[in-house]
C-alpha cells in the first residue's frame, strides 16, 4: 500500500526547498511546496480507496529500536481513525498551504517558511500514521519542534522567539507524562506497539491503566494546550497565520485528542482517568472562553477560542464519545482554520493590524472575507444545521450522560463562544471603520481556499457523517442516546450569546463599556488572563532560576565545592611551606625530629596494642 | 596482519607521531598536512575492525597478548568487545575531526601540539584496548599528560589554572584507583599465589563483599572523577572554558567515556556483588540523577557560552551513568550508545563554538545575538547540532536517552521520573542559548561582518551529522553490537537476570531497590531475543519481528527471531 510515502512527499519537499529554496524562484518554491501535500493528499485519498478500513493495515518497513525489553518497528499503520486524520491534516493541510502563497508574499524568508511547513506535514502525518506509541511520539516531538520553528518564523522579535520557546518547554513537560506513560505500557504489555497492547489492555488491573491514562493525559494537556499547560498556546500568535490556522487550530494541537481516542481500549478499562480527561475538557472550555469574553487581538480571541473547542472534545473523549471528539476535531478544523485565515486576510487587508479596536465597518471594504468568515462563525456558534453544531451537540449529549453539571457548564461555554466569536465579528465588520489603513481584498490565491472551507464549516456536519464511520473503530463503546430537548437547549445558548453581542456591539455601542466599569475587578482579572502567566513566572521560573544561579551555581558550584577543591589547594601549599622550615639543614634539629617522630611512632603502636588487649 | 590488527590502530598514531618528530618545525603547512594525513589514516585502518568483527561471538576478539613484565605479572594484552569497537570507532574518528579542526586555531607551536594529539590518541586507544591491568593503567594515566599540555600550553587566560586543576583531580582519582587496583592483585596472589594484572585471571579472585565494596569505592573515586559525576565535576567546566577547541571537543567525546567505560570494564564485571549492592547502586543513581538536573540547572545559568555547554555535559554523563546501574540490558546498552551520542552531540556544539571563537575570540553568550542573519550555514548547523543534544527523535539523543530512561524505569520507576526533568531542561537551556546567540536583531555591530562557515568547516561537522541521522533513524546495527557485551555484564552482575543460569531465579533477583519485577517468562523471553545476533538477518523484516499485530502472543515482549534460544534448557 505505500503508506510510507504519504509522509514521504512532504520530506522530499522540505529537503528539497531547504537545501536549495535559497536559490529557487518563489513559483518553483511554490511548485514544490504545494505539490508534495497535494501529491500527499492524493495519495491518501488513492490509499482510503484501496484498503479494506475494517481491519488495521499495518506495514513494517525495519526494526528501529532492539535492546532488552524493547522491541520496537518503523511501522505504519492505517484504519478508520487514521483515515480520518490523513484526510483533515492533508486536505486542510493543502489549503492552507495554498493560502499561504498569497499571505506570504512579501514576507522575507518565503522559501525557509514552506520548508518548515512541509517539515510539519511530515512529522504530523507520521504522528497519525504510527503503528506504535514511540513512531507516533516521534511525530509528536517532530511537530512541536516545527510548531517551535514557525512561531519563532520572525527570528528578529523578541516577543515571537520567546513565545517559540515557551512552547517547545511547555511541551517537553507535557512529553515528561508521555515518557512515563510508554515505560509503565513496556513494562506491562512488553510491548509499544498498539495492535499488542490493546489486545492486552482488557486484562490489566485497573490501576495500572488508570496510571497510564492520567500519564497520557499528562503529555495530551501539553501537545493540545489543556489546563494547566494551555499557556503557550496564545502566545503562539507570534507566528505566521497560516500557521496558526494549520499548527495551533486545525492540526497538531488536535494530537491529543487524537492520542486519548486511540488510547481507548486503555481508557474503557480506566473509569478514573478518563473523568479526569472530561473534568480537564470541561475546565478548560470554561476557562478559556471566559478570557476570550474579554480579548481585543483578534488572534488572541480565536486562540482562546481555540483552547476553550480544544476542552470540548477532551469532554467528548473523557465522556466516551470518542467519535464525538474526533468529529468535533474535524469541524473544527474547519471552522477554526477559516477563522484564522479570515482574519489573516483582515490582517493582511489592515497592512499588519491586529487590534480589533482599530477595525470595524469593514464588511463592505472586504466583502467576501466577511462572507466567508461569517459562515466560520455560525458553524462555532452550534447553529443548526452547521457543522458546529453537529459535533457539539454530540459531545454535550454524551456531557449529560456522564454528568449533566456537565452539560449545562457546557451549554453555558457554547453561549459564550458564539458571544466571544460574533464580538469579533461586530468589531471587526461592523460599525464604523475605526483606523487609518486603506483596507484591500486579499486575492483569489487566498479567497478560493477560504471559499472551500466556507462550504465545509456550513456543510461538513452533514458531508461527513464521522460518528457513523468511526462506529465499527470503537468498538465495545456506548452509544448515547439522541435526545431533543438538550439539543434545543445548546442551541438557544448560541442564538442568545449572538443576541447578546448584537446589543452590545452593534445595537447600544457603550454598553459593553459600561459593562466593563460596573465590574472592574472581573474585568480586570479576565481581561488579564487571571494573571496565569505572572503566576507561573513567580511560582516557577523565577524561583527556578535564581535558585540555580544563587545557590547551584554561585553557591554550591562555585561556593562549596571549588571552595574545598581550591582550599584543599590552599591547604597543602600552606603545609609545603610550614613543612619546609623543617628542611633547615641543621643536624641538631633533624635529629629532634627523628626523637619526637620515633615517640609518636612507639605511641600509637602501644595505643593500638592496648586497643587490641582490651578486646 | 589479521591478528596484529589491534595494535596497528593502537600504534598508528604514535608512529605517526615519530615521522613528526623529524619534520621542521617551521614549516607549519607541511606539519598540519602531516598531522591530518595521520589522523585520516588512524580512522581509516579502524574500519577494517567493523568489517571483520564477528557480532554476537561472546568474549573479546582481535586479541593479542605478549609477556610484557613477566616478574609483575604484566602483559601487553588487547582485545575488543562490542562496547570497545563502538568507542574506539568514536575515538579515530573524533581524532581526525579535532585535529582538522585545528588547522586556523593553533598557530604556536604547531609541531608540538600535534605530537601531544597523536600521543593523546594512542592513549585513549589503549584505554578502551587494554585487557591487562597494568597496560590499563599506564594508558590511563598517559592520556593525562597530552591533555595537561594541551590546556596548559594552548589554552586560554586562566589555563594554568585550570590544567592543574584538570591533572591533580584526575591524578587524584588515578592513585586511588591504583590502590583498588593493587588490593586487587595482591588478594589474587594470596588465594593463588600467582602475580597477575590479567583482567581474566583476576576475575575469578574469591572476594569477601565487604573487600569488594572497598575496591568499588576506590575505582568509583578513579572513574566518578573521568566522568564526571557530582560533586567531583568542578574540573571539568575550567578545563572545557581554558582548553582550545579541538581539547574540548576530543575531552568530553572521548575522555569522559574513559570513566564510564571503567565501570562497564571494570567495577561491574571485577566486583559483582559489590555492584548489586543496595546502598552501592542507590548511592550511585542519586548521584547520576543529582548530576542531570543539577548540571542541567547550573548550565542554564551560564553566561559563557563553552561553560554552558560544559555543564550540560555533566548532565548527559549522568544519564550514562544511570543506565549503567540500571543493571540491565536496556540501561547498559542504552548508556553506551549515549556515550557515543553525546560523543557526536557535544563534540559538534563544542565546535560550534570553536567555529565563532575564531571570528570574535569571545565566548560571552551577551556578546553575541541575531547571528542567524550574518551566518545562515552556520545557523543550521548550530541547530542540528543543538537538537542532536537536546533529544529530538530521529536524531541519535533520543534513541539513547529513550533506552536509559525504559532501563531505569524497570530499575526504580522514581529514577525515570526524575531523570526525565533532565529532557525538560535538556531543552531549556539549549534552547535558550540559541535563541540569545542565533535569534533576534544583530545588536552588536562587530558581528555584522563576520564571515559564513567556510567548507573545510562544513566538512568537519558533515560526518558527525550523518552519524547523528543515522543512529537516530536506524540504530539496530548498534543495538546488535551491544547486545552480546551488555548481555555478559548484565548476566555477571545479576546470575539469575536472564532465568534459569545463575543460582538465583529471575524472579526473586529483588536487590531490595523495589520493582525489578521481571517474571520468569519475561526473562526467558529476553533470551531468546538475545540469541538473535545473526548478522546475515540484519535489516531483512522479519516475519515475527514487531510487526505482528497477533493477538495469539502472550504477555512477553515479542521475540524478534524465531532462532531456537540459547539456554533453551530454561524453558
Amino acid at each position: 500500500m505505500q503508506l510510507w510515502l504519504i509522509p514521504l512527499l512532504p520530506l522530499a519537499g522540505f529537503l528539497i526547498n531547504g537545501v536549495f529554496g535559497r536559490r529557487y524562484s518563489k513559483s518553483l518554491v511554490n511548485a514544490v511546496a504545494i505539490g508534495s501535500v497535494v501529491l500527499s493528499f492524493a495519495w491518501v485519498v488513492k490509499t482510503l480507496l484501496g484498503v479494506d478500513l475494517n481491519t488495521a493495515h499495518t506495514e513494517h518497513y525495519f526494526t528501529w529500536i532492539q535492546s532488552g525489553t524493547l522491541s520496537i518497528g518503523a511501522d505504519f499503520a492505517v484504519d478508520r481513525l487514521t483515515a480520518v486524520m490523513l484526510l483533515v491534516v492533508t486536505g486542510i493541510g493543502s489549503l492552507i498551504h495554498i493560502y499561504a502563497i498569497g499571505y506570504m508574499a512579501h514576507e522575507g524568508g518565503y522559501y525557509r517558511f514552506f520548508a518548515y511547513l512541509n517539515l510539519f506535514m511530515f512529522f504530523m502525518l507520521v504522528l497519525v500514521l504510527g503503528a506504535n506509541y514511540l513512531v507516533l511520539f516521534v511525530g509528536w516531538e517532530g511537530v512541536g519542534l516545527c510548531s517551535y520553528l514557525l512561531i519563532g518564523f520572525y527570528f528578529d522579535k523578541k516577543i515571537a522567539t520567546n513565545a517559540g520557546n515557551k512552547a517547545f518547554i511547555v511541551n517537553r513537560i507535557g512529553d515528561f507524562g508521555f515518557s512515563l506513560a510508554m515505560f509503565y505500557i513496556v513494562r506491562n504489555f512488553g510491548s509499544l506497539d498498539f495492535g499488542t497492547v490493546f489486545g492486552q489492555a482488557a486484562g490489566k488491573s485497573e490501576a495500572v491503566l488508570t496510571t497510564i491514562g492520567l500519564l497520557l493525559l499528562v503529555g495530551a494537556c501539553g501537545k493540545s494546550a489543556q489546563l494547566p499547560l494551555y499557556v503557550w498556546l496564545p502566545d503562539a500568535m507570534a507566528g505566521p497565520t497560516p500557521v496558526s490556522a494549520l499548527i495551533h487550530a486545525a492540526t497538531m494541537v488536535t494530537a491529543g485528542v487524537y492520542m486519548c481516542a486511540r488510547s481507548f481500549p486503555i481508557y474503557v478499562h480506566a473509569p478514573d482517568a478518563m473523568s479526569a480527561i472530561a473534568i480537564v475538557g470541561i475546565a478548560t472550555a470554561f476557562f478559556a472562553a471566559t478570557i476570550g469574553l474579554a480579548q481585543n487581538d483578534i488572534k488572541k480571541v480565536f486562540a482562546y477560542s481555540t483552547v476553550s473547542q480544544l476542552g470540548y472534545m477532551f469532554v467528548g473523549v473523557g465522556c466516551g464519545a470518542f467519535s464525538a471528539g474526533i468529529y468535533h476535531l474535524m469541524t473544527h478544523a474547519f471552522f477554526k482554520a477559516l477563522l484564522f485565515l479570515g482574519s489573516g486576510s483582515v490582517i493582511h487587508a489592515l497592512s499588519g493590524e491586529q487590534d480589533m479596536r482599530n477595525m470595524g465597518g469593514l464588511r463592505k471594504k472586504i466583502k467576501w472575507t466577511f462572507l466567508v468568515m461569517m459562515c466560520a462563525a455560525v458553524a462555532i456558534a452550534g447553529i443548526p444545521p452547521f457543522s458546529g453544531f453537529f459535533s457539539k451537540d454530540a459531545i454535550l449529549l454524551a456531557a449529560y450522560a456522564h454528568a449533566p453539571w456537565m452539560y449545562w457548564l457546557g451549554t453555558l461555554t457554547a453561549g459564550m463562544t458564539a458571544f466571544y466569536v460574533f464580538r469579533a465579528m461586530f468589531m471587526t465588520f461592523f460599525g464604523d471603520y475605526r483606523g487609518h489603513q486603506h483596507p484591500h481584498e486579499s486575492g483569489p490565491v487566498m479567497l478560493i481556499p477560504l471559499a472551500i472551507l466556507a462550504v465545509l464549516s456550513l456543510a461538513g456536519g452533514y458531508l461527513f457523517k464521522v460518528p457513523e464511520f468511526l462506529r465499527p473503530f470503537f468498538v465495545g463503546v456506548e452509544e448515547v442516546p439522541e435526545n431533543f430537548n438538550l439539543m434545543i437547549y445548546s442551541s438557544l445558548a448560541g442564538v442568545a450569546g449572538i443576541a447578546l453581542a448584537w446589543l452590545m456591539y452593534v445595537a447600544k455601542l457603550g454598553m459593553a463599556d459600561s459593562f466593563a466599569g460596573s465590574m472592574k475587578g472581573l474585568y480586570t482579572l479576565v481581561y488579564n488572563k487571571y494573571f496565569v502567566d505572572e503566576i507561573y513566572d513567580a511560582a516557577v521560573v523565577k524561583p527556578l532560576v535564581g535558585g540555580s544561579r544563587l545557590v547551584l551555581w554561585k553557591g554550591m558550584d562555585a561556593g562549596f565545592i571549588d571552595g574545598m577543591v581550591n582550599g584543599a589547594g590552599a591547604r597543602a601549599r600552606n603545609l609545603g611551606s610550614v613543612l619546609r622550615l623543617m628542611q633547615s639543614g641543621n643536624i641538631r634539629s633533624y635529629a629532634t625530629w627523628v626523637l619526637l617522630g620515633s615517640l609518636g611512632v612507639i605511641a600509637v603502636i602501644v595505643g593500638i596494642a592496648s586497643a587490641g588487649g582490651i578486646r | 596482519m589479521d591478528q596484529h590488527l589491534l595494535s596497528i590502530v593502537l600504534l598508528t598514531p604514535l608512529a605517526g607521531l615519530a615521522v613528526l618528530l623529524f619534520l621542521p618545525g617551521k614549516s607549519k603547512d607541511l606539519i598540519r598536512i602531516w598531522a591530518n594525513l595521520v589522523g585520516f589514516a588512524g580512522f581509516l585502518i579502524s574500519l577494517p575492525l567493523v568489517r571483520r568483527f564477528q557480532v554476537g561471538t561472546p568474549g573479546f576478539q582481535f586479541e593479542e597478548r605478549a609477556e610484557w613484565i613477566p616478574s609483575l605479572g604484566a602483559h601487553y594484552h588487547l582485545g575488543m568487545d562490542g562496547i570497545s569497537l563502538l568507542l574506539v570507532m568514536l575515538t579515530t574518528l573524533m581524532g581526525f575531526i579535532a585535529i582538522l579542526c585545528s588547522w586556523n586555531a593553533i598557530q604556536d607551536r604547531a609541531k608540538e601540539y600535534y605530537a601531544m594529539f597523536l600521543l593523546l590518541q594512542t592513549g585513549m586507544i589503549g584505554v578502551f584496548l587494554s585487557l591487562d591491568f597494568f597496560l590499563f593503567y599506564v594508558f590511563w594515566e598517559l592520556v593525562l599528560v597530552p591533555m595537561y599540555f594541551i590546556i596548559g600550553v594552548w589554552g586560554g587566560p586562566r589555563k594554568l589554572y585550570a590544567a592543574i586543576k584538570f591533572f591533580l583531580y584526575t591524578l587524584a582519582g588515578s592513585v586511588l584507583m591504583l590502590l583498588g587496583i593493587l588490593t586487587l592483585y595482591f588478594q589474587h596472589f594470596d588465594q593463588t599465589h600467582v602475580y597477575t594484572f590479567e583482567i581474566a585471571d583476576l576475575m575469578k579472585t574469591t572476594l569477601s563483599l565487604g573487600t569488594q565494596q572497598w575496591i568499588f569505592w576506590a575505582f568509583f573515586i578513579g572513574f566518578a572523577i573521568k566522568v564526571p559525576m557530582f560533586p567531583f565535576h568542578t574540573w571539568l567546566p575550567d578545563a572545557h572554558v581554558e582548553a582550545p577547541t579541538a581539547g574540548s571537543v576530543i575531552l568530553a567525546a572521548v575522555l569522559l567515556k574513559m570513566g564510564t567505560y571503567g565501570f562497564l570494564r571494570f567495577s561491574l564485571p571485577l566486583l559483582p556483588q559489590a555492584s548489586v549492592d543496595q546502598t552501592i547502586v542507590q548511592i550511585l543513581a542519586v548521584l547520576s540523577i543529582i548530576g542531570i538536573i543539577y548540571g542541567a540547572l547550573v548550565s542554564l545559568m551560564q553566561k559563557d557560552w563553552k561553560k554552558l555547554v560544559a555543564y550540560s555535559s555533566v548532565s548527559h554523563l549522568g544519564f550514562c551513568t544511570l543506565g549503567i546501574f540500571s543493571l540491565n540490558p536496556n540501561g547498559i546498552a542504552g548508556s553506551v550508545l549515549q556515550q557515543i551520542n553525546h560523543g557526536i552531540s557535544t563534540g559538534m556544539l563544542f565546535m560550534v563554538i570553536g567555529v565563532i571563537y575564531e571570528r570574535r575570540h569571545t565566548r560571552e553568550i551577551s556578546e553575541y545575538g541575531g547571528l542567524a542573519h550574518v551566518m545562515p550555514k552556520f545557523a543550521v548547523v548550530f541547530a542540528i547540532a543543538m537538537l542532536s543534544s537536546a533529544g529530538l527523535p530521529l536524531l541519535n539523543g533520543f534513541v539513547g536517552e529513550f533506552t536509559i530512561l525504559q532501563g531505569a524505569f524497570e530499575a526504580h520507576r522514581a529514577w525515570a521520573a526524575f531523570a526525565v526533568t533532565g529532557v525538560i531542561l535538556g531543552a531549556a537551556y539549549l534552547l535558550w542559548l540559541y535563541q540569545r546567540t542565533m535569534l533576534g536583531q544583530v545588536t552588536n555591530g562587530k558581528n555584522l561582518t563576520i564571515p559564513d562557515m567556510s567548507l573545510r568547516e562544513l566538512a568537519t561537522f558533515a560526518p558527525l551529522i550523518a552519524w547523528a541521522v543515522w543512529i537516530g533513524i536506524y540504530p539496530k546495527p548498534y543495538f546488535d553490537i551491544l547486545r552480546q557485551p551488555v548481555q555478559e555484564i548484565v548476566q555477571r552482575v545479576r546470575p539469575g537476570y536472564f532465568g534459569g543460569n545463575g543460582p538465583q531465579n529471575a524472579g526473586n533477583q529483588g536487590l531490595g531497590v523495589g520493582g525489578w519485577g521481571l517474571g520468569p517468562g519475561r526473562a526467558v523471553a529476553d533470551v531468546v531475543s538475545m540469541s538473535s545476533n545473526d548478522i546475515a538477518a540484519q535489516g531483512l523484516p522479519q516475519q515475527s519481528n514487531s510487526d505482528g499485530r497477533s493477538a495469539a502472543r502472550g504477555p512477553q515482549p515479542p521475540a524478534p527471531n524465531p532462532q531456537p534460544p540459547v539456554l533453551g534448557g530454561a524453558q
